[in-house]
C-alpha cells in the first residue's frame, strides 16, 4: 500500500513540472510586455523597465521559473497587475465558492442519477430504459452555456416563474437559505451535464452484478426486488460511480466559469474570466496553477481511494 | 490474466436471475448488437447534411443568401417562422440568422473537422509508434500525454486567450493539440491489442520491418475505432469552441458564431427568447446529432475505450 502510494506521488511530479513551468511561461507568448496596460500616459520607457524589473519580468524564463516556485511554495503567488493585492488573497475568497457549487452540483447530479441508473438497469430493455436512455442522450448533448437558458427562462423569468434569482450571489457563511437559493439554478446547470454520464455508468453496472450469483441467492430466498437492488446490488455496482465522482469533482472545479460568468458567483471561474479579459497575467497564472494541482491530486487520491475500496485493483 | 484482475463477465445465457422476463433480457443483450438503423439516426444524418451544406455554401458561395451576414436588412428581433426566406427571424441589429447560423457552421465545422484531423494524425501516430516500440517510447509519450490530459481541458484554452488574441487559426490550434492526447490513449489501447493478433507475427516473420507493420498492418485495423471516436469528438469539440465563443474569447465579431450569437443574444432572454433559443436549438441539434451518428459508429464497431 505505502509503495503503491510512494509510486503515485512520484508520477505527480513530472505532470506538476510541466504545469508549473507552462503557466511561468505564460507572459513570455504575451504581444508586447504584460506591465505595458498599467502605465498611464506620458509614462517613459523607463517607467516600463522599472515595472518589469518590479514584477520580475525582466529576468530569463529558468531564474522566473525558480523564483515562482520558491515564492509559491510558501504560499506566494504573486501580485495582481490590476489591484497590486496579492493573488493568493483572491484564490483564498474565491476557492470555497467555487468547491461549494462543486459540491452542491456532485450532490444534485448523484441524487438524481443513482436511483435512474438503478431503476433503468432493473427495467432494462423496457420502455422506461428505453425512455430514460433516449432522454440521457439528449441530456448529454445540452452544453452547460445552453442549459442555464433553459433553466434561467423556465425557473427565474417574471414571465414564466420566478422561483430564483436569476444572478447573484450571497456567502455560505452569512446566510444559509439565501446561499441555497442563489446556488440551486448554476448548481444544477452543472449537474445537468453529469446526471446521464452517472446515470449510463451505473446501469452498465448494475446490469453486469444482477448477472451474479448472490443476486440470484438473494432473490430465491424471496427478498423484494428493491431490497436486493438497493441493499445486494448496488454497493458492489457502484465503485466505478464513485472513482467517477470524484474525478467529476475534480472537473466541475475547473469547469464553473461558463455558469459563474452567467450568474455572476464570485468564484475562481468568474475571477479568472475578469483576469482574461482585463490581462492579469499572474493573476490567470496562479488560477490556473491552483485548479490544476487540486485537479491532478483529486486524480490521484481517487485512484488510491478506489484500490482501497475494491481489492480487486490492488493486485495490478 | 488470473481472475483477480478482470472484474466479473456477466455470465452469458444464465438464468434469469433479476426477475425479468426472458423477453427482455433478450432485448437488453442484443440492444446494442442488432440495433436497426432508427429514424433518428436517419434524422441525424439529414441535420448534418444541412449543416455541412450551409458551412460549405457559406465558405464557397456567400451570395446564395438572401441577405450578408454583417448588414443589418430589416427590424431587429424578428420572430422565427414569421417571414420568408428568412424563416429563422432576425438578430439584435436586424441581421439575419439564417445567414449567420450558416457562417457560424463553417466556423465550427472547419474547427471541428481541422482540429479531429490533426488530432487523429499526430495523436494517431504517436499512438501507434508508441505502441510498436513500448519501452521508453512508450513512457516519453505517455509522459506528455498524461501532463495535457491533467488539466482542466477548457482552463488551458483559457489560460492561451489571456495571452493571444483569439482568431480561427489560434483557436483550431489550441483545440488540436487537446485532442491529441486522446486520441494517442485510443490508438494505442487499440494497436497493442491488434499487434498480439497472429496476422501481426506472420508479418514480422516475413521480415516486415517496423515501418511497414506500422502502416500496412497496425493502421488499417486500428482506424475503425478511431473513426467512431472522432465524430464523438467533433461533437466535444464544436462545445468546446461554443463555450470560448460564448465568453468571447473565440473568433471576434463581425464574423458570426454559434456561441457568440447566444452570448450577444443573452440579454434578450425573458422578452426575445427566440432571439437565444434559435442558435441554441442548432447547436443541440448538431451536437446531438454528431453523437447519436458516433454511438451508432461505436456500437458497429465494438469499441469499447473511449475516454476523452
Amino acid at each position: 500500500m505505502l509503495r503503491l502510494l510512494g509510486r503515485k506521488l512520484l508520477a505527480l511530479i513530472p505532470v506538476l513540472f510541466l504545469v508549473t513551468f507552462a503557466t511561468t511561461a505564460l507572459p513570455d507568448l504575451v504581444d508586447g510586455s504584460p506591465v505595458a496596460q498599467m502605465l498611464g500616459p506620458g509614462s517613459t520607457p523607463q517607467d516600463l523597465k522599472d515595472l518589469e524589473h518590479e514584477f520580475g519580468y525582466d529576468k530569463s524564463l529558468p531564474v522566473r521559473y525558480v523564483t515562482w516556485v520558491g515564492h509559491a511554495l510558501t504560499g506566494d503567488l504573486g501580485e495582481s497587475l490590476k489591484t497590486r493585492t496579492p493573488v493568493m488573497d483572491g484564490i483564498t475568497e474565491r476557492f470555497p465558492v467555487t468547491l461549494e457549487l462543486a459540491v452542491f452540483a456532485l450532490l444534485m447530479a448523484l441524487i438524481v442519477a443513482v436511483p435512474l441508473g438503478v431503476w433503468t438497469a432493473a427495467k432494462a430493455g423496457g420502455r422506461v430504459d428505453r425512455v430514460i436512455g433516449g432522454l440521457s442522450s439528449g441530456l448529454l448533448s445540452i452544453p452547460t452555456f445552453v442549459s442555464v437558458f433553459i433553466l434561467v427562462y423556465f425557473f427565474a423569468n417574471p414571465n414564466m416563474m420566478l422561483a430564483f434569482k436569476p444572478t447573484g450571489w450571497e456567502y455560505i457563511s452569512v446566510d444559509f437559505a439565501k446561499n441555497i437559493e442563489f446556488a440551486f439554478l448554476p448548481a444544477l446547470a452543472l449537474a445537468l451535464a453529469e446526471i446521464p454520464q452517472f446515470q449510463r455508468l451505473l446501469r452498465s453496472d448494475m446490469l453486469a452484478t444482477l448477472q451474479e450469483d448472490f443476486i440470484l441467492t438473494a432473490r430465491s430466498k424471496g427478498l423484494s426486488t428493491s431490497y436486493v437492488l438497493f441493499r445486494h446490488a448496488l454497493r458492489p455496482s457502484s465503485f466505478s460511480l464513485l472513482t467517477v465522482s470524484g474525478l467529476t469533482l475534480g472537473r466541475l472545479i475547473g469547469g464553473t466559469v461558463i455558469v459563474e460568468s452567467y450568474f455572476a458567483i464570485p468564484g475562481l471561474g468568474q475571477g479568472m474570466y475578469q483576469a482574461i479579459n482585463g490581462k492579469d497575467i499572474p493573476v490567470v497564472q496562479g488560477t490556473v496553477v491552483v485548479i490544476a494541482i487540486v485537479y491532478v491530486l483529486l486524480n490521484t487520491l481517487v485512484d488510491i481511494g478506489y484500490s482501497l475500496i475494491d481489492p480487486r485493483v490492488r493486485a495490478r | 490474466m488470473s481472475t483477480l484482475e478482470t472484474a466479473p463477465e456477466p455470465a452469458l445465457g444464465a438464468a434469469e436471475p433479476t426477475g425479468l422476463r426472458p423477453s427482455q433480457i433478450k432485448r437488453a443483450k442484443s440492444g446494442k448488437a442488432r440495433k436497426r438503423p432508427s429514424i433518428l439516426l436517419w434524422f441525424a444524418i439529414a441535420w448534418m447534411s444541412i449543416v455541412l451544406l450551409g458551412a460549405l455554401l457559406s465558405l464557397i458561395a456567400p451570395g446564395v443568401f438572401p441577405h450578408e451576414y454583417g448588414k443589418a436588412f430589416g427590424d431587429a428581433k424578428q420572430k422565427p417562422f414569421a417571414a420568408w426566406p428568412e424563416f429563422l427571424g432576425t438578430d439584435g441589429l436586424g441581421r439575419s440568422h439564417l445567414t449567420r447560423l450558416a457562417f457560424g457552421a463553417r466556423v465550427s465545422m472547419i474547427v471541428a473537422l481541422v482540429s479531429v484531423v490533426v488530432g487523429v494524425v499526430i495523436g494517431g501516430l504517436l499512438g501507434l509508434v508508441a505502441a510498436y516500440f513500448r519501452g521508453v517510447t512508450e513512457m516519453i509519450i505517455d509522459l506528455f500525454s498524461d501532463a495535457l490530459l491533467a488539466f482542466p481541458p477548457l482552463i488551458l484554452l483559457l489560460a492561451l486567450s489571456s495571452v493571444y488574441e483569439p482568431s480561427q487559426t489560434s483557436i483550431t490550434a489550441g483545440l488540436a493539440v487537446l485532442t491529441i492526447p486522446g486520441f494517442t490513449r485510443l490508438t494505442k489501447a487499440s494497436a497493442i491489442a491488434q499487434s498480439n493478433r497472429e496476422y501481426v507475427t506472420v508479418a514480422k516473420a516475413m521480415g516486415a520491418g517496423p515501418g511497414r507493420i506500422i502502416f500496412k498492418e497496425l493502421l488499417p485495423n486500428t482506424f475503425p475505432a478511431v473513426m467512431s471516436y472522432s465524430v464523438i469528438v467533433m461533437a466535444v469539440l464544436i462545445v468546446a469552441e461554443g463555450s470560448l465563443s460564448f465568453l468571447g474569447l473565440s473568433i471576434p465579431p463581425p464574423m458570426p458564431s454559434w456561441g457568440g450569437m447566444i452570448n450577444a443574444a443573452k440579454d434578450d432572454l425573458s422578452l426575445y427568447p427566440s432571439q437565444v433559443f434559435v442558435p441554441c436549438g442548432v447547436l443541440f441539434l448538431t451536437v446531438f446529432s454528431l453523437n447519436v451518428i458516433g454511438d451508432r459508429l461505436r456500437a458497429k464497431f465494438d469499441v469499447r475505450d473511449t475516454k476523452l
